[in-house]
């Protein structure tokens, strides 16, 4: 049993990088969008394993369902899906590998030297406890963020409209 | 089971390929999928620190106002692009520039 769910994780890491990389290197911009939706999945999978089932049902509902979506729409609104012959160019990429590679020898560094605190909960259903602390501790990012949602969505109305700019 | 480093490694790989799609990538949908990437690499980093280092959820709380953030970017920066497209004809990054004057 330990076994079937260390391999289900491994399987699970490797669906998560995998795909973000399908994501990033990708020529077509719609496998792209396709690939995210395992990453997002894989996520998810990984946030079961970290105890966190509120959180993992909410990545599904949020990422796949609201987000994923919208991007899917933006990538069929926003450029000719249909054209065969027309891959994405990219900018310079084995330029940009030296900065990104700069980087994960500093995130690599950091990792291993830290002393992180080791103080593991135990695994328990979340959910309770998390919406008791939305509705005492942070009360005023929760409303903060209904408000910014509010103003997303208008704003998200107002800016997809057509205007005409004035030359 | 697994330790903190495992899911340190992850997110790190995660927010790296994430960087990769923004500095590269020319399409301005594929630049939000790879910020969408980054921000699922922070959300997956609090929810592992949540588990293993305080012991409490403060962490998770965190991880859902990412994820609310995360949609209300995402509808947002769409509604732009969406009207970049109508003005110019594109939607890669290189060729929107008229801000520049």
């Amino acid at each position: 049993m330990e076994f079937l769910s260390e391999l289900i994780f491994w399987c699970f890491v490797v669906l998560t990088v995998g795909s973000a990389a399908v994501v990033v290197f990708h020529s077509r911009i719609i496998y792209s969008a396709f690939a995210l939706l395992f990453t997002f999945v894989g996520v998810g999978a990984l946030y079961l394993y970290l105890s966190a089932d509120f959180l993992a049902a909410s990545q599904l509902l949020i990422y796949v369902g609201a987000i994923l979506t919208l991007i899917i729409f933006g990538v069929f609104l926003t450029t000719k899906v249909m054209s065969i012959d027309l891959p994405e160019q990219s900018h310079q990429r084995f330029l940009a590998l030296i900065p990104i590679t700069l980087i994960g020898i500093v995130i690599l560094w950091v990792i291993l030297q830290t002393p992180w605190a080791v103080n593991p909960a135990e695994a328990a259903p979340t959910t309770k406890e998390l919406g008791r602390l939305l509705m005492s501790r942070y009360l005023v990012p929760f409303e903060l963020a209904s408000v910014l949602l509010l103003a997303a969505l208008i704003g998200a109305m107002r800016l997809a409209r057509y205007f005409k700019m004035e030359e | 089971m697994h330790d903190l480093n495992v899911y340190l490694f992850i997110s790190g790989a995660l927010f790296l390929l994430g960087l990769l799609a923004v500095i590269t990538r020319k399409n301005a949908v594929s630049v939000l999928m790879g910020i969408e990437l980054i921000l699922n690499s922070a959300g997956l980093n609090f929810v592992a620190f949540s588990h293993f280092s305080t012991g409490n959820l403060s962490g998770q709380a965190a991880a859902l106002f990412v994820i609310i953030v995360a949609a209300a970017e995402a509808a947002v920066a769409l509604a732009v692009f969406l009207n970049i497209y109508r003005l110019k004809g594109t939607s890669e990054v290189n060729k929107v520039n008229i801000l520049q004057g």
